[in-house]
Formats: C-alpha cells, structure tokens, sequence
C-alpha cells in the first residue's frame, strides 16, 4: 500500500512598511524594548486604531505577485484571546472577507515544475515579545513587535514533500523579497512558517487528519519537521493504528530534533471572531490595483531568463546571483560600470558571498569591485593580488588603486625588466633547464615560481610565461 | 443673578459685559459642589486648582479683549469614561481606580480649544454598563429633584451634575440610551449625536459600534452650543465620518415647528408604559400640533426586539473591548497570583462589579463557536432591520417622537438584583443606537410627585439642526426647563 503526504503551511510575513498597522510608531527591528510603542500599540483604554494605507498597498502587491484576486471589499475582525504579549486581548487580523484570495505560484522540485495554489492571503498585526529570565520569577514583555504588520499567507494542501515545501518557500521568499513586500529574514521572524501535515493512501480523495507544527525557524527546520512528522504518521498507518493520529498543534524542538503536542483539538482556543467595529471595511479601487501592478518590479525567474541571454551566464551562477534581489542589483551595477559579466559574477559568487557569511550588508561597493576587475584586466595587478586588495576593501572605503599603490603590488609587466630578471634566474638554475630539455614539463612550474619568488610576487605571470618559454626554445 | 441657574448664553453675556469673571464664576460652582455634592454624589474627582487657573487665563484674555471661544469660561463636568490626560479616568470601577491616560481624547481636546473649564470627572454606572448609576464601584448618585430616586445611567453623574446646578454643561456617552435616560429622569436636555459625528477617540470603550460622546445641559440651545464645540471628523477615529453635515444649528432653531412632519410609533404606548409619562407626551403632541407641525401615529414594530439584538451585540463587542483589563500592563491587579491565567482570573474576579461580570459573560458567549450564528449573527440581522424600518419611516416623518423612558426614577436600590427589569428602562432607546440615528431627550413636565418625565426626538442620519429646531420651539412653548430642584437648600 503507497502513502502519500499531503503538506499545506501558513507564512507570516512582515510587511516592510515604516511605520505600524494601526499608529504611527516606527517598525525598525532591534530598538530598545517598549521604544517603539504607543498608547494606541499597547491598547491603552479610549485609543482607536487607524489603518496604514501603505499595509494594504503591499498586501495587494503580494496578491498580485502571486497571481491572486483582490477583493475589492474585504473586512477586518477581532481574533480574541488572552496572551500578556497581546495587549488588547484581541488580534485584528481578516476571518471571512480577506484581501486577496485564490493564487498561485510555480515551484521547481526533483526536476519538475508544479503549481501551488494560495488560498488566501490576509493583512493582521503582529504579537509582541516575552522574555523569559531564568532564575526570576517573572516574565518580561517587550511591545515593539506589537502592531508590526503581517500578511498571513495560506497555501492549499498541495505540497506533496518536505522538498516541495522548501522549494516553495523559497520561490515565495524570492518574490516577495524581489517585490520589496518584505525582507523575509527567517532569522529576524519576519518570515515565520507553520505546516499542516497529513498522508493518506495514493489514490485516496479524502483527507485523513491532519497535525499542525508550529515553531519551524528556518528551512532546514521545516524539511527537517516535515520528515519527521512524515515518518511518525506513515509508521503508524503502515501498523494499521492510523486512527492514532489525532488532530493537534505540535512543536518543534530543533535542540531534540522532535515534534511535541503543545494542544489537541479540544483544546483549541475559540477564537470568538466577529467584526472589528472599530474599522470601516476596506474599499479597494480598481486604479489602485491597476497601479500597483505596475509597480511590481521584476521577479527572479524572468530575471534568470534575461541574465542567461543577455550576460551568457551558465545556470548555477545565474542560481547564485538572483537569489537575492540585492545580489542581482549589486552585480548589474558592476556590469554597467564597465566589467566583463563572468568576471563579475566570479568575484561575487566566490569572494563577495564568502566574506557575506559573516556580514548582511555588501561590504564592497559596487565601484570598488569594478575599479578591482579593471585593474586585473589592465594587467596592472595579479588575480593573487587582487584577493589581497579585496580582504581589504571589505573594511575600507578606499580606492583599489590607492590601496595597490599603499602596498605595492603593481606586477612587473614590462619584457625588458622581466627579461633581465629571467636570465638571471636560469643562470642559477640550470639544473631545471635541463630537466625541461630532456622532456620534464613540471621544471617549467619551478622556474615560474623562482621568478616569481625573485619579483616578490610582482611579475606578470603571463607575460613572463612567455618570455621563458622563448628563452628555453 | 443666581449662578448656579444660568445657561451656557448667560454665561457668555454676563461675560462679555463684565459683570462677572470667570473666576468668580469658576469659583461659585466649585463652593457649590463642596457644599452639596455630599448629597447628590455626583462628582468623583474635582479640578479645583486646574479649572481655577483656567477661569483666571480666559479673564486675561477677557481683559485683552481677545475671543475666548465659543465655551469660554464655561464650566464642564465630564463623565469618567473620557480620557483627560493626567486627571484619573476610572470608568468608575475598581480595575481603572488610579489609571491615569498620558493622553486627552478629542472631545476634551476640542473642549479646551472652545475654552471650556474642566471642572471634573463625574459618576456613572461601571464601564456604562446599567441605567441607575448604581453600579459605580465607588458612590451611588442620586437624583436631585428627589434624592431617594436614582438620576438614570450610565451617566447619572453627568444629568445629575446639571440638574443639581453643579454645571452648565456635561459631557456624557450614550450606548443604548445612556444619555438620554438619566437626562429625562433629572429633568435636563440629553443628545446622543449621529453614530460618526463626534469623535471616540479617548472614550473608554463599551460596544465600540453604539457608542458616542453627547451632551447634557439645562437647555436645548446649549445643548447646540454643547454639540458644536464637540462634533466634526478625527482622523484618530477611523468612524468618524467627513460627511459634510449642517452644523450651523442655532442659525434656524427658533424659527418653530410649522410644516415639519412627526410620526409617532404606536408600539411606544403599549404595555409597561407609565400613564403619567404616556399623558405627558400626549400633551406635547397637541401642542406640537397647536404649532404647526403634523403629527401622526403610525406603526414601527421593533420595540421588543431590539432589545435583544442591543443586549446581545453591545455585550458581544463589550467582551472583547474589556479583556484589556488582565492586570498585566495598568489598572487593577490581583495580589498573589502563580501563573498567568491565575493572574488574569483572579485580576477580572476582583477588579470588575457584577453587571459588567454579566456582559462579559453574555458577549463571550453569544460570540463562541456553535452560538454566533444563532444569536450574534442574528441580531446583526435584526439590526439591519430596525435600520431600514427608520429608513423608510424617515422617508415620511422628519422626526420620530415618544417617551424617552417607560418608567419615572425609581427608587435607590429598587432594581438593582434584577437587571431585565433595569434592561427595560432601555426599550426606546436602544434602537437608536442599533440605527446609528440622533436623538434627544428633553423635559416636558412632572410627575405628581414632582419627578421629571422626558420626551425624545429621534431624527435621520445627520439630522441634528432639524431636531435641535424641533426641541427648542417645544421647549419654549411647554416651558419646563427654568427649574432647579432645591436640593433642600433655602433659596
């Protein structure tokens, strides 16, 4: 008997606005605790909240980018619970009339390519934060997160694997991260994911019960989450004890690697949804929407599709370059200042994207590493040395000229100073000249490398190269 | 000139020509409510020094010759439930006891710019939750003209402060008819404006979708005045409208009642309507007539329901806008608590009054899955209705008038273990609010026992310079509102 797994998630994703869903304060990440707050954001009594245009703007830009409709009228609610990290009480989020519903993107997985529906996509605000203090026998909440705007973003139950799962994040973090709706860092929360998870016999066209997993803070989490809950429910089928599995929420302990019940069914919270009387429903115009589609900006698989005809760059660099927008702004600005694209692509996806695992930002300018590539094309330095004058540049605003000049590491091109250098070089080392004439073509490397060790490391390789191997002839 | 006895227009005048100076003003009722709110229990937090400072800056603009704006020196009493930045806004409940907002709500923002004098905060039933005041957690009020009576609610404090002499002018907020009620039982003027037309923002919310700031005066021209100075869009309150309404309400208010067309509903003369007050709005009815204006009864059947729908989507919205109060961030919070739920049970239990505990309950359950569709859904459905039975009522009428309350002020302690009997002290009032309509109660005459009966206008979407028109030229021929209860006081 096969089984099939059938995987639906929900994204949260912060919306990369300026200021909060409902007040003014500013969204910046990693500002003191409760700085970024107002009576409005902690719900004192009598406060109102105001809808931020520009929240609805993105969230119809996200609708768009993945191909979904946007409903003209859609209406917030009130989600009601009691959490201290929730200072209404209550999330104004959308329950029946969301903003965008219906879409779909494309995800490439084993080879193949697939279409995932979305059903829905709907604006809310974000929770704040406890913070457990071990050792005190209290809990501290930090409020900055609070009324941070989120889309929540619901896929239909198509994903049929943990690797489907992953691509599709990733497809989904590459255009919302192209569209500037967020900047999806994992790290930073403001991509959060949870997944529905059930198997059933292929074939079969009901749905058995499914489990929901939250806590999955990375897509290493959410492959490694997915398989295990894939694991623990196909084992129980195949025993025949299928009816085990019961419909609950269960998180995940990346430390033990495992899956824990936090709640079952019955314990589900009554989220007692109605209305938010407090907001008139959203009216969204044509023109707005049209507007913004002009807007959308281009997404990273047209974008490969124009890198590989217009810089004839292979596949995997192509891969590498558009996985972020930022990477591919960074790397058309090096060719529009004058770089041949291979080499800029050479430089970025092997040294620049190094350096990146440590940093977030591009530690180089766009101009320093175009002055560098011209300088390896002019001959002026060598590839060895151009390494050396980037380690550099990645702490420095200088000029790569001005630091070649610093450290003098200007080759030795020309033939008449290369010449003299060579001759003395064979004098001394005749013993290799010889093994080169009776055949052995490895004496050419040493005798490269004694000119090289005479010129400190300044000689133009090829150009001396050639000057020995007209000399030995 | 006896102060205490004068409209927001003498004021103005006596004012202008310097026969009086704000501070002397000021100063005559803050002696006043020293001397008798001892037995009116009116206020909960007095502003002496504030108010008197404020009176002492509108006499050197008086002395200046600069305007003083269109409340200048005008002393107000605001409910407990708008927030005032820095002054305790307790919503007369032991939860909020020492809450102090960092901010002011529009109204007052809007009061002080018209040069209003804040003079305190005043009494109400808890979180406007009751018709009698007598759910305060810290004083019940009583009714000045007859201090054994209750002066209505939720904002007994603000009628009650009025009618006592204690104000001019209070601010009140009005959820199911709390303005209007205690304005009829104290014999004042009470207008619950438009849903929209005054700004929420800094009221402590009740039903988020019901409620809205009003005011309470001894005449329906302050009473104009009083909405003037408060109403107009807040870009703070997402429902507030920037409708362009006719504000100019006291350009037309005396020019009478001829031509206008009233109905007045059957429904409201059926059972359980006292027949003092029933002979009282009979009277009014001839005399509008005597003046002009057609008056007729037609059917309007949505008295009984309504209150259901009300009770089920004011306690509904009352659920969600009260579980705030968790003792986690201000307000009351329990001592000894182990975790966080025990924390939040033990915090509610002991902060809130037993009324509230009531609606909390109701709305959380009228909201649970498995209900919703049967009741909250449902009296949305109805509410829909009673709208489009006023739509097509004011495609007729241009005013809907009848009781204010089915029932003169009763005694002090006479309802209060059983609320549906307190819940039907609302029954013509609280489709007004589901309908998001205007309306006003004015006084139009006594009981036997010298106990006043009000009478309630209710206008279409925006109508409000229509009604005030209508009160005044009723006002002016009944003339009832000359009167201020002695207080057992020697005049």
């Amino acid at each position: 008997m096969g089984l099939e797994t059938i995987i639906g998630l929900e994204i949260h994703v912060e919306l990369d606005t300026k200021s909060k869903i409902f007040c003014s304060c500013s969204t910046e990440f990693g500002a003191k605790p409760n700085e970024n707050t107002c009576p409005i954001c902690i719900g004192l009594p009598g406060t109102l909240p105001v809808l931020n245009e520009e929240v609805v703007n993105l969230a119809i830009k996200a609708g768009t980018a993945l191909n979904c409709n946007i409903n003209m009228i859609n209406k917030t609610d009130r989600k009601n619970y009691f959490y201290p990290d929730l200072p209404k009480a209550y999330q104004i989020s959308q329950y029946d009339m969301p903003i965008c519903t219906g879409g779909w993107i494309e995800i490439e997985s084993g080879g193949k390519t697939k279409k995932v529906g979305i059903t829905r996509i709907h604006i809310e605000e974000d929770a704040g934060k406890l913070i457990h203090l071990e050792d005190e026998p209290f809990t501290l909440v930090d409020y900055n997160r609070t009324g941070v705007p989120l889309i929540e973003i619901v896929t239909e139950p198509d994903l049929r694997s943990s690797e489907e799962a992953v691509a599709f994040l990733k497809a989904l973090k590459s255009i919302l991260e192209y569209a500037e709706i967020s900047d999806c860092r994992m790290e930073q929360g403001s991509l959060r994911c949870d997944a529905n998870i059930s198997v059933r016999e292929i074939g079969q066209k009901d749905f058995n019960t499914k489990v929901e997993i939250k806590n999955l803070n990375s897509f290493k989490e959410v492959a490694k989450a997915l398989e295990k809950e894939e694991r623990r429910q196909k084992e129980l089928y195949n025993f025949g004890e299928g009816h085990k599995i019961k419909q609950e929420t269960r998180k995940w302990d990346a430390g033990k690697g495992r899956t824990v019940s936090m709640r079952s069914k019955e314990d589900a919270h009554d989220y007692r949804y109605f209305p938010e009387p407090d907001l008139p429903p959203v009216t969204i115009k044509e023109e707005l929407i049209n507007k913004i589609k002009k807007t959308l900006p281009e997404l990273a698989s047209e974008k490969a599709k124009r890198f590989s005809q217009e810089y004839k760059l292979n596949e995997k660099d192509i891969d590498i370059l558009i996985s972020s927008k930022e990477i591919a702004d960074y790397f058309e600005t090096v060719v529009s200042l004058g770089s041949e694209p291979k080499e800029a692509s050479n430089w970025i996806t092997v040294e620049l994207l190094r350096v990146m695992k440590q940093t977030e930002v591009i530690p180089v300018k766009a101009e320093q590493l175009a002055g560098l590539i011209k300088l390896v094309d002019k001959g002026t330095i060598s590839r060895s040395a151009a390494k050396e004058v980037f380690d550099e540049l990645v702490s420095s605003d200088k000029d790569p000229e001005e630091i070649v000049k610093k450290r003098g590491l200007s080759q030795i091109s020309s033939s008449d100073q290369l010449e003299e250098i060579i001759d003395s070089v064979l004098n001394q080392n005749s013993q290799a000249v010889e093994d080169y004439k009776n055949g052995k073509g490895k004496a050419i490397g040493f005798l490269i490398g004694q000119i090289m060790k005479e010129t400190k490391g300044k000689a133009n390789p090829n150009i001396a190269r050639e000057i020995l191997l007209e000399k030995l002839k | 000139m006896k102060i205490h006895k004068m409209t927001i227009e003498e004021i103005k005048q006596g004012l202008e020509d310097k026969k009086i100076t704000a501070e002397e003003l000021v100063g005559t009722y803050i002696n006043r409510i020293k001397k008798l709110d001892g037995k009116v229990g009116a206020f909960l937090t007095l502003q002496e020094e504030e108010a008197l400072n404020a009176a002492q800056k509108i006499d050197e603009k008086i002395q200046k010759g600069l305007d003083i704006g269109p409340l200048g020196g005008v002393p107000v009493a605001i409910k407990d439930n708008i927030c005032m930045k820095g002054v305790k806004t307790t919503c007369a409940s032991k939860m909020l006891e020492d809450f102090i907002p960092p901010y002011d709500a529009t109204v007052i923002e809007k009061l002080k710019d018209a040069g209003a004098v804040i003079i305190g905060k005043v009494n109400m039933d808890e979180f406007a939750m009751g018709s009698s005041t007598e759910n305060s957690y810290f004083k019940k009020t009583k009714n000045p003209w007859d201090l054994s009576k209750v002066p209505g609610g939720s904002s007994g404090g603000s009628a009650a402060s009025v009618a006592a002499g204690f104000t001019p002018i209070a601010l009140g907020s009005d959820t199911g008819g709390s303005i209007r009620q205690p304005a009829a039982f104290c014999g004042t003027v009470g207008l619950k404006p438009t849903y929209g037309l005054v700004s929420r923002y800094g009221l402590i919310a009740f039903g988020s979708s019901l409620d809205q700031i009003g005011p309470i005066t001894k005449t329906v021209k302050d009473c104009a005045v009083g909405l003037l100075a408060i109403q107009g869009h807040d870009p703070m309150d997402s429902t507030s409208v920037q409708h362009e309404v006719e504000k100019d309400y006291l350009d037309e208010i005396e020019k009478g009642v001829k031509g206008f067309k009233i109905g007045v509903p059957k429904e409201f003369f059926m059972e359980g309507l006292d027949k003092e007050i029933g002979r009282a709005i009979r009277k009014s009815m001839e005399r509008l007539e005597g003046m002009g204006a057609e008056v007729e009864e037609f059917s309007l059947p949505i008295e009984d329901s309504g209150l259901s729908a009300y009770y089920i989507i004011s306690s509904a919205e009352a659920s969600s806008n009260l579980a705030r109060y968790d003792g986690v961030r201000y307000g009351y919070r329990s001592k000894d608590f182990d975790d966080f739920e025990e924390l939040i049970v033990k915090t509610r239990t002991e902060g809130f009054g037993n009324e509230v505990k009531r609606r909390i309950m109701l709305g959380t359950y009228v909201l649970s899955s498995g209900y919703y569709d049967a009741y909250y859904k449902k009296a949305m459905k109805y509410r829909k209705k009673i709208q489009k039975s006023y739509r097509e009522a004011f495609e007729k009428y241009d005013l809907i008038l009848g009781p204010t309350s089915p029932i003169l002020p009763f005694t002090v302690g006479e309802k209060i273990n059983n609320p549906l009997e307190m819940y039907l002290a609302d029954i013509y009032t609280v489709n007004v609010n589901l309908a998001g309509l205007p309306a006003i109660s004015m006084p139009c005459g006594f009981s036997n026992t010298k106990l006043p009966i009000g009478l309630q206008l209710i206008g279409d979407h925006f109508t409000e310079k229509k009604l005030l028109r209508a009160a005044y030229a009723l006002e002016q021929e009944l003339g009832v509102c000359n009167e201020v209860p002695s207080l057992g006081e020697e005049e």
